[in-house]
Formats: C-alpha cells, sequence, structure tokens
C-alpha cells in the first residue's frame, strides 16, 4: 500500500524556529534514522518526501459557483504547522506506525492511496 | 453414575456449543485464506444455518468444526465465482505474504499456526486505530461470534446501528490497512494492553446503567470475560491480561446479587451466599500469580488495584468486617496511578465508612462527573447520615433528576422516601 504522511503539528516539539543549532542537528539525525530504518526493512520504501514551505507562503485554490478564487495562506488553520511529507510503500498500516516512531514525535495523519488497478 | 460411553450426536446444542467455542479459529482460518472480511462472517453464517438444518436429520459429522470451515470455504468460493470483474477489485485484507505461503490451513492443524492466527484476528479487531466502541464490538462478533442483537443490547444501540457499526469497522480494516497480522515484538506487549481495554469496555457496558428497565446486562458482560480467557490462552504470561481477568471475575461474580425482585441491592445489603466464589478464588490466584510479581504498565497497575478493591470486599464474611482502612489506602494508590472523578467518588465512600459520613462529604468537596447522578446520590446517602436531612432531601432530588436509569431511579426515589419527615 501506498501511504501520504502529513507531518501536520510540532507535538510536543518546539516549533522549529525555537531550536538551537544543537537541537535541529539532533531533530535532523532523527529523519536520518527513519531513512535508514526504512532502508533496512524489507517491502517498505520513500517514494517521495519534501520538507514544505511556511503557511506565509501556501495558496489555497477554491472554485465556486464556476470561479476560481485564490487567497494566501493555507487551506485551514489545522494545517497551518504542516512541515512536510512522506509518501511511503508499505505491507500495512503498523510496518509504517512502527517505522515512523523513529521519526521526532510530530502530529501525522497517514491516508492510504487508493489503488486504481 | 457412570456415563455410557457414546459417541455424541450433537444435535442444536451440539452445534451451538461448537459454534461458540471455534468460531473465532473459524473467521480466522477463513480470513488467513480468503482475504475477504467483507464475505466471511456471511459466509460462516451460512455454513452454521446449513448445519443448522442438515446435522439433526444427517447426524453430526465426526468433526463438526472441518465440517463448518468446508462448507463456509465452499461458499465463500461460490461468491468470488458469482462476483462480477468490478467487483474483483474488491481491496483484500492485508495479509502477512510469508503467512499467506504457508497455504490453506484446516482445522486438523490445531498446532501453533492456527493459535497464531486467532491472535492475528484478535489484534486485527482490537487496532488502536479503530473507534474503541467499534473495536470492542467487532472483537465480540468475530472472534466470540456474538450474535450483532446482543452486542447491540450490551452497548444500548439499536441493533441497526450496531451492525451499520461493525460493518464500518470492517471496511475500515480494510481501507486503512490494518493488518491480520502480528506486530513487531517490540510493540506487541502495548498491542495486548489495548487488547485488554477493548474488552474492558465491552465488559463496563454490560454494567452500564441504561435508559431503560434493563439494569444488568450482566450475562453480555460475561462474553468479554471470554474474550479475555481466549486471548489469555494464547498469551498465558502477559500481565494486563492476568490483572484484568481478576478485575472482571471480582466484579462478575457478584451478577446474580446485585438484583432483587427487579431492584438494585447495594453490595453492603447483597446475599453473599449468591455470589460465585469459585470466580473469587480464580481471581485471588490470579492477583498473586508470576506474571504480575514483577513491574508493571500503568494500566495493568490500575487493574491491579482495582481487583485488590474488589478482593477486600469479596473475602470478608459479611460487610461489617469490611477493612475500609486498607481500602481508602488502595484507592490513594489508584489515584496515584489513574487519577479519574470515579476514583475519587468511590473513595470518599469508602472514606466515609472508615471515618464517618462527615470525613466523606469532606472529600466528595468540589467533585462532579459530567451527566453523572453518583456525585449526588452518594452526597444525599452521607448527608441523611449526618442527620442533615433537609440538605439530603435536595441531593437526593438532584440525583433522581440526572438518572437515566429505571432501577436506580427507583432505588434513589425509595431512599429519598424514607428520609425522616420535615418537622
Amino acid at each position: 500500500m501506498k501511504y501520504l504522511v502529513l507531518l501536520i503539528g510540532d507535538g510536543e516539539l518546539k516549533p522549529w524556529s525555537e531550536h538551537d543549532d544543537e537541537e535541529q542537528a539532533a531533530v535532523m539525525r532523527q529523519f536520518e534514522a527513519f531513512h535508514a530504518a526504512v532502508e533496512e526493512r524489507d517491502g517498505v520504501e520513500i517514494l517521495a518526501g519534501e520538507a514544505l514551505a511556511g503557511p506565509a507562503h501556501a495558496t489555497t485554490v477554491r472554485t465556486r459557483g464556476g470561479s476560481t478564487v485564490l487567497t494566501e495562506g493555507p487551506y485551514t488553520e489545522a494545517i497551518e504547522q504542516m512541515g512536510g511529507f512522506y509518501l511511503v510503500e508499505t505491507p500495512d498500516l503498523d510496518a509504517l506506525l512502527e517505522l515512523l516512531r523513529v521519526l521526532p514525535p510530530y502530529d501525522m495523519q497517514l491516508s492510504p492511496a487508493v489503488d486504481p488497478y | 453414575m457412570v456415563t455410557p460411553d457414546v459417541p455424541s450426536q450433537p444435535g442444536l446444542e451440539g452445534l451451538e456449543r461448537v459454534v461458540r467455542e471455534e468460531w473465532g479459529r473459524l473467521v480466522a482460518l477463513l480470513l488467513a485464506q480468503f482475504r475477504r472480511l467483507d464475505l466471511v462472517e456471511d459466509a460462516l453464517g451460512d455454513a452454521v444455518a446449513a448445519a443448522s438444518r442438515r446435522w439433526p436429520v444427517d447426524g453430526a459429522p465426526a468433526n463438526p468444526p472441518a465440517w463448518l470451515l468446508t462448507t463456509a470455504r465452499r461458499r465463500v468460493v461460490d461468491r468470488l465465482r458469482t462476483e462480477d470483474v468490478a467487483r474483483r477489485k474488491e481491496p483484500m485484507l492485508v495479509v502477512d505474504a510469508r503467512q499467506r505461503q504457508e497455504g490453506a490451513r484446516t482445522m486438523a492443524d490445531a498446532g501453533s499456526l492456527v493459535e497464531d492466527d486467532v491472535l492475528r484476528l484478535v489484534l486485527m479487531c482490537a487496532h488502536p486505530a479503530l473507534a474503541p466502541e467499534s473495536a470492542s464490538a467487532l472483537s465480540l462478533r468475530l472472534v466470540l461470534g456474538v450474535p450483532t442483537a446482543d452486542i447491540a443490547r450490551l452497548f444500548l444501540v439499536p441493533e441497526p446501528t450496531m451492525a451499520a457499526r461493525i460493518t464500518r469497522a470492517k471496511k475500515r480494516i480494510v481501507g486503512a490497512g490494518i493488518p491480520f497480522g502480528v506486530p513487531d515484538a517490540s510493540v506487541l506487549p502495548d498491542r495486548i494492553e489495548v487488547v485488554a481495554q477493548t474488552a474492558y469496555l465491552a465488559f463496563t457496558a454490560g454494567y452500564a446503567p441504561g435508559t431503560g428497565p434493563d439494569l444488568l446486562r450482566a450475562e453480555l458482560s460475561g462474553e468479554a470475560v471470554r474474550l479475555v480467557r481466549v486471548v489469555l490462552g494464547l498469551r498465558p504470561d502477559e500481565p494486563a491480561l492476568v490483572a484484568l481477568l481478576a478485575l472482571m471475575l471480582l466484579q462478575h461474580s457478584r451478577r446474580d446479587a446485585r438484583l432483587r425482585d427487579g431492584r438494585l441491592v447495594l453490595l453492603a445489603g447483597q446475599d453473599r451466599s449468591r455470589w460465585h466464589h469459585d470466580e473469587v478464588a480464580e481471581a485471588t490466584r490470579l492477583l498473586s500469580s508470576a506474571p504480575l510479581a514483577g513491574p508493571v504498565t500503568p494500566t495493568t497497575a490500575s487493574y491491579v488495584l482495582q481487583a485488590r478493591i474488589a478482593a477486600e470486599h469479596a473475602t470478608v464474611a459479611s460487610s461489617d468486617d469490611t477493612p475500609w482502612d486498607r481500602i481508602v489506602g488502595l484507592y490513594d494508590l489508584l489515584l496515584q496511578v489513574s487519577p479519574s472523578p470515579s476514583a475519587r467518588l468511590a473513595r470518599a465512600v469508602a472514606v466515609a465508612e472508615d471515618r464517618g459520613a462527615v470525613a466523606g462529604l469532606a472529600e466528595l468537596e468540589g467533585l462532579e462527573i459530567p451527566d453523572s447522578h453518583r456525585p449526588a446520590a452518594v452526597r444525599a446517602e452521607l448527608l441523611s447520615r449526618a442527620g442533615d436531612t433537609d440538605a439530603a432531601r435536595a441531593a437526593y432530588d438532584q440525583a433522581i433528576a440526572a438518572c437515566r436509569n429505571d432501577v436506580e431511579r427507583a432505588f434513589l426515589e425509595g431512599q429519598r422516601a424514607a428520609l425522616r419527615r420535615p418537622t
């Protein structure tokens, strides 16, 4: 199965900008550990993954009554903090949950992709 | 008397027993083979219906579970054949590839492979990604074969609502990618703890007072006890399960004494000869067994402490001998491990018994439980004991207004009427 893993909120972590250099390096090591753990695991693969620019750079597109309206900022306040994503191929939810424990403890949403075939 | 050694020819009674004992194993085997959560339960239901027609006529088969498995397999295969091309895209349950290669197992394979399948089934039904009530209902349905109507009654919802909830849970399992599998050993104890919580939710649902006259659904709570026994059979040393079984048995042992002539009987007034003392003895043994000798998690500790409190009540000859000071001490520990308003309320009751009504009332200060009549009911009782009849009457009014269970309300009204008349 493919899952989109949205890193939605900082959870119990403080915001990235409040980390000093050493703390930022520690968080980066957790991301590296996640990549390494995925690498080692049969049947799991990171298909894509990016850090995302802050909400100030997001554009929201809505089509209402046939006309398209663009607004500045994120779709909802709830995902204002969304910091990044992974697209992961994994056998099942449990395998993914186990690997995600290696990441910093962000709030996340895991959405399976629909298999069209 | 010597029982004649004849081969049993079970008619419907035998079928009922086989279904009760083997349902989970049959579901697990069918899921491992076909991975179709949407078909397996119906196919097994059809097989049971076929058995109820055939066995009384043809006699029971030599191996009843194997007969049911074979019949259910044919049903699934028939359904798969008739599915059109579009339906063939029906999403399948995630099953470990290694496990699939082991091939179709049979009931004759009674060894560890089938036991593993039952554990997979239990862990799938009680997955933390399912809402707790859905997980509870699904576990009772798939692992134990409890009829949907009974599960609905247990959780106090209409049967169609429960049927829809179970269907939704099955769809979510397939859609969210919850596997029919056993997770890594590092997370297995956590997952077993979720299984325990799932079973306890079903158990307490049976004792939760409902809105109608159906005060005690205790025989249905017994199904949750059975669920814990099944899982404990698979993982005999799991502290959370051992502690939870002890707690459930102690609470459940009093089921026959809680009602008399349709009226609620409080602990102190219960006929202790109607308690199930064999269950008390089993619980006491469990509490001192090896799996609980070492350090345990907070959840397990809270089960142990609640069980110890129940055991203090269960093992004295009369309610006058209850060691209330020890019970207060156990509640102190429980509040440290897992603070909750209901534990505080219960502690206040114990304090009142130990040190008098006034001391108990002081413990009730500022205690509220939303949508519950219990704090007001306890306050009323203690005010009455303390001689403040007017305040007691007001507290009973408050409790009666908040109470949504007919039998409990009748009890409170009786208590209010028995207060000394205003002078």
